[in-house]
């Protein structure tokens, strides 16, 4: 079996991995649906559990959702994975700015982020200019946008107004920025395999996210943080950690990193994205939301974006400059 | 053919900068002859309105546009006869001017262009407040809608909100900013038996004030 994977070509290699996300979803789609069929015929459940099967659909459809994503994304190559990249980034910013008041000052450096910033930042992607793109925005934009609102001639809030535009930038369009960015990294030895990257860093993520969460709903912990989260707590975070690093040292394979190393990354690239994730959480509290997106479930599809992708933009960044920096690729 | 794709591209362009999500709370989109009356904030609102409605229904419903801004270059022009359908209105002018206790002359003249397009069986969408407001709040609604539903009896009045638009493009902007924007559609409101001008005018605008917590 092993011997067979290894004869194959990087691309057969995806190809396979793909087959086999696929596979299992339709495996587990199926069972949910027959499940559910049986249910609506002679209920033997209660209400919670089929509440719990309601969740878990709506969960399997994102997932679906996801890998369908990645899979265009790959087959249509690195380009195309990276536009698709740039107009997740777009409806996430669109989402983070409508949830935080702009004044009629801000317009202009509005303009500068949805029309100048963003496609800047991910040509400098698409084209593998790794020394710019990653500090054109901590470094140039972070200096653009209060000048363009300065001009703007509005002091009121003028350091909250900027904060908020500052951060919508850093988290929506530098943090999804690094995902297509992986792609382009050639490691010695690995070349046309960087997909393979891509997908341990999302399995890995959302695998701890998604254990977190299993945890906390079987078990009763005290809350660490209530204002900010009534779910975080270090008991289920650590099982999550511990889960999740424990699949990337198993995913250890597909990557360019050894065992030990795979765990680590694991790690590293967990911690960023639950932490980032429960940031989001506070400044989802401070607006007095429980999700991002509008009240209800939108028909434009694009809605509560944010929710599914905020662990992935911090976690992105993080995980790209430290595999960069241990390997100097 | 040309329309037909512009207003392809158009729509596609309207739901990726603002998502155009259109909320039915009070009623279900329908097939049936009404006045959709909207709070007025920006220029906008007329192009949201009707990328929030369905297909079936775009074709059937025309709103108003102000003149002297959707017919001073021939591309407004073009798109808002051969995209929107709009009736145009001098601003201001509709509907009829609010002067309480003392009528114009000819009340029903600015109304004219409405009246016809209500004849013909199509529906229409107003801004009775007249003219964009500045604050979030909806200025005082003028007489024409009162008007318009006496003389028309069997149109159903559809409030409608239109939110957020005003943050896409401010007053003076001419670049749009990508902005989640909704239109929410309220359960119609009818004039009662004897109801005079001024109550059922409030009573409307509540009505659409409403919508925005809806």
């Amino acid at each position: 079996m092993n011997a067979f994977l290894r004869s194959l070509s990087p691309t057969q290699q995806i190809a396979t991995l793909f087959l086999v996300v696929f596979g299992l979803l339709v495996v587990v789609s199926a069972a949910t649906f027959l499940l559910g069929l049986r249910e609506r015929r002679n209920p033997v459940h209660d209400a919670r559990w089929q509440e719990e099967l309601r969740h878990f659909r709506e969960l399997l459809q994102v997932t679906w959702i996801m890998a369908l994503v990645f899979w265009i994304g790959w087959a249509l190559g690195e380009t195309a994975a990276t536009l698709l990249f740039a107009l997740i980034a777009f409806l996430a910013l669109r989402e983070f700015i409508t949830l935080s008041p702009t004044r009629r000052g801000d317009h202009r450096s509005l303009i500068l982020a949805f029309f100048a910033v963003l496609p800047i930042q991910f040509i400098l992607v698409g084209t593998a200019r790794f020394d710019l793109f990653t500090v054109f925005i901590p470094v140039y934009v972070f200096f653009a946008i209060p000048v363009a609102s300065a001009l703007a001639d509005d002091p009121s809030h003028f350091l909250e107004r900027n904060a908020k535009l500052q951060w919508g930038i850093m988290v929506c369009v530098y943090g999804l920025s690094h995902v297509p960015a992986l792609l382009l990294l050639s490691f010695p030895g690995y070349e046309g395999k960087s997909a393979f990257l891509v997908f341990f860093l999302v399995v890995v993520v959302q695998t701890c996210m998604l254990v977190q969460h299993l945890i906390n709903r079987r078990i009763e912990r005290k809350p660490f943080a209530p204002n900010i989260s009534r779910s975080f707590n270090w008991a289920s975070w650590g099982a999550g950690m511990g889960i999740a690093s424990g699949v990337g040292a198993l995913l250890s394979f597909i990557t360019p990193f050894r065992f030990g190393q795979a765990l680590a990354m694991a790690l590293v690239a967990c911690i960023a994205g639950s932490m980032g994730h429960l940031v989001m959480k506070a400044l989802k509290r401070d607006r007095g939301i429980p999700h991002w997106g509008r009240k209800g479930v939108g028909v434009t599809g694009a809605n509560g974006l944010l929710d599914r992708v905020d662990a992935l933009c911090f976690a992105a960044p993080i995980f790209f400059h430290s595999v960069r920096w241990y390997y100097g690729v | 053919m040309l329309a037909k794709l512009t207003g392809w591209v158009l729509l596609g362009l309207v739901r990726l900068l603002t998502g155009a999500q259109a909320r039915w709370v009070g009623c279900p989109p329908k097939a049936e002859q009404r006045i959709y009356f909207a709070n007025h904030q920006s220029h906008l609102d007329l192009v949201m309105i009707w990328a929030a409605l369905p297909e079936e229904l775009r074709s059937i419903t025309r709103p108003i546009a102000a003149r002297d801004y959707w017919a001073n270059t021939p591309v407004k022009r073009w798109i808002t006869t051969e995209l929107f359908n709009a009736i145009y209105v001098e601003r201001g002018g509709t509907p009829a001017p609010a002067a309480e206790g003392a009528p114009p002359p000819d009340p029903l003249a600015p109304l004219q262009p409405l009246i016809e397009a209500l004849r013909s069986g199509d529906s229409i969408i107003i801004f009775p407040e007249g003219t964009r407001g500045h604050t979030g709040e909806p200025q005082k609604f003028k007489s024409g809608l009162y008007t318009l539903a006496q003389m028309f009896p069997e149109a159903v009045l559809v409030p409608a909100w239109i939110d957020n638009v005003q943050r896409v493009m401010p007053k003076g902007e001419v670049v749009p900013v990508p902005i989640l924007c909704s239109v929410t559609f309220g359960a119609p409101v009818c004039v009662g038996d004897g109801e005079a001008r001024r109550p059922f005018l409030d009573r409307a605008r509540e009505a659409v004030i409403a919508l925005r917590d809806a």
